[in-house]
């Protein structure tokens, strides 16, 4: 089908709806966590800017933004100043494959116009995701190489170790969805998982909790946040930033961490499927608003889950860290596939029940 | 892998939420201060609105941050400032340097310096760390002149007790004995109990003591 002027301005408007809602989310998401870590420290948290602190991160922003922009006397000035913008921008382009809600159609003169909730619907998809958060890894190393810090530098090296080991449990992970679906495209992911055929629900729970675990060590999130250690290492990568250049590290850890909740969402906890939603042509326009609610709910849920984990427990090792990663994790996540892709071929030739533990 | 140690830690967490917070609002709810606080400081004055302070500089000469900056002079025959030969016409009290250990507190022989549980004392300039009489002396009423938010004027009746307990301006008979002398702080006050582990009849002495009506000058 032969896209049109109408079609272009549909995935722009998309995009600029998508990116909006993307920032809004961060913002309220950074205030969730400030209060719900308070509640469980029996505090009450931000509640000084507006109600119940609602404006406490606007107001946080605005101050980094008028802050001064300052470059440490040791740092390399060009990479020191472009770091950030790697971090930032990987960690936004990661969200765009995503399909927020259900698909629909409708008629403008003679012609069927499909609008897909997502930011681009890639044929590579997931692999899209992958790409971006291998890339993200550059902005923190550059950082932490750039500030000339001690600190700095430690920190980015923790983080790249770090990063690239979960990576490779992360992504053996992801395979298994692959697998049983046989497909990239998350569009069709989504779509299998219709009717409560959730991944998490059957067999695929083993990779659904080591893609949350090897997540929360990409995002650099407690229990895992050696990266930026403030007992050992002042701030790591961004020990030496501040101001508009902080803010756009802050940004990117939370719209990262919001990233890999929607992608367990959409991979393990059937994306935007629900009671009420079927995976249909045309769905009616309350099952398309309803189709997106479902998916940021269960996406706030992973991303209450991160939050409780991070109040929770206590800083890893780093050899710990290391060893669980390697010597457990991609293991584990190994031998799974092995079986996963056994089951597969025996469905193939029909030694196993199609369908059986789905 | 701990699961269970790591599912019990996160019960924990979760019935936290659900408690009362144990946060104070502070600027608009004040915790009550414990009785023997060292805040800042007060000139006291006696019943009848005279300066206790002699200008003796006691207090300056045992500061161990040398904050404190005392002038005596003569009192005025016709218009004396305080009962005896001089008074402190100037008193300043530096409080970026002050500890708030109470030791001028002990050395004051008139008990005319005590410590209060007045503890906002934000300034904006180095200058205004400097208080001088103007600040530190109590009214005519015996209340502290304080530019705190929450400046309670009757908080000087709830003046910690162990710089009372401490001072040696009382009476001989108690030498020796914590308590304090009938005539600190302004008019009459009402003796802190739970500090006398001493003999009953000497820890009832004191109390007494402390009760009678202050007259005249010492």
């Amino acid at each position: 089908m032969e896209k049109d002027w109408l079609d272009h301005g549909i995935t722009i408007l998309v995009v600029i709806l998508i990116f909006t809602v993307q920032m809004l989310i961060t913002t309220f998401l950074v205030l969730f966590e400030r209060k719900f870590v308070a509640w469980m420290q029996v505090r009450i948290g931000p509640n000084r800017a507006g109600p119940w602190g609602l404006f406490q991160t606007v107001a946080d922003a605005l101050k980094l933004m008028v802050k001064e922009i300052f470059v440490p006397r040791g740092a390399d000035r060009t990479i020191y100043m472009l770091a950030p913008f790697l971090t930032v921008f990987p960690a936004f382009m990661a969200f765009a494959i995503l399909p927020i809600g259900p698909s629909f159609e409708f008629v403008h003169g003679d012609k069927t116009h499909v609008v897909a909730i997502q930011g681009a619907n890639l044929n590579v998809g997931i692999l899209w995701l992958l790409a971006m958060s291998s890339v993200a890894v550059y902005g923190v190393m550059l950082a932490g190489w750039a500030s000339g810090s001690k600190y700095s530098l430690l920190g980015s090296v923790r983080a790249s170790a770090q990063v690239i080991s979960y990576e490779a449990a992360l992504s053996l992970s992801i395979l298994p969805v692959l697998l049983w679906t046989g497909t990239l495209d998350l569009q069709e992911i989504v779509a299998a998982q219709s009717g409560w055929n959730w991944y998490a629900f059957g067999l695929l729970l083993i990779p659904f909790v080591s893609f949350f675990i090897s997540g929360m060590a990409e995002t650099n999130r407690l229990p895992f946040d050696l990266v930026e250690a403030e007992s050992e290492l002042v701030a790591g990568f961004h020990t030496e930033y501040g101001g508009a250049r902080f803010m756009f590290f802050f940004l990117a850890e939370y719209i990262n961490i919001m990233t890999i909740s929607a992608v367990a969402v959409t991979l393990f906890l059937g994306g935007w499927n629900g009671p009420w939603v079927p995976v249909q042509a045309d769905p009616a326009g309350w099952q398309v608003a309803l189709g997106v609610l479902y998916f940021f709910l269960k996406t706030f849920v992973l991303l209450f889950l991160f939050i409780w984990i991070r109040a929770t427990l206590p800083r890893m090792r780093y050899d710990q860290l290391m060893s669980f990663g390697w010597k457990i994790l991609i293991p584990v996540n190994l031998v799974f596939l092995m079986v996963l892709a056994g089951l597969v071929v025996m469905q193939e030739v029909g030694a196993w029940p199609a369908g059986f533990f789905r | 892998m701990f699961i269970g140690a790591i599912a019990r830690g996160m019960r924990v967490t979760w019935r936290n939420m659900f408690r009362p917070q144990v946060t104070t609002q502070y600027p608009e709810e004040v915790r009550p201060k414990p009785p023997r606080f060292h805040g800042r400081h007060v000139l006291n004055r006696y019943a009848d609105g005279m300066e206790k302070c002699i200008g003796c500089e006691l207090c300056a000469g045992v500061c161990p941050s040398s904050c404190i900056y005392v002038r005596g002079a003569d009192n005025p025959p016709e218009a004396p400032v305080s009962p005896g030969e001089r008074f402190g016409y100037v008193y300043e009290i530096n409080f970026l340097r002050c500890i708030f250990c109470g030791l001028c507190v002990e050395a004051c022989p008139t008990t005319a310096i005590t410590m209060t549980n007045l503890f906002e004392m934000s300034f904006t300039d180095r200058e205004d760390a400097i208080f001088g009489k103007d600040l530190l002396l109590v009214g005519e009423e015996g209340e502290s002149r304080h530019e705190g938010k929450n400046y309670d004027p009757l908080s000087l009746s709830k003046r910690g007790g162990w710089m009372r307990a401490t001072s040696p301006g009382g009476d001989a008979d108690y030498e020796g004995i914590p308590g304090w002398p009938s005539d600190a702080g302004r008019g009459v006050e009402t003796a802190e109990t739970g500090q006398h582990n001493l003999p009953s009849a000497n820890a009832e002495g004191s109390q007494e003591g402390s009760g009678a009506v202050s007259e005249g000058h010492p």
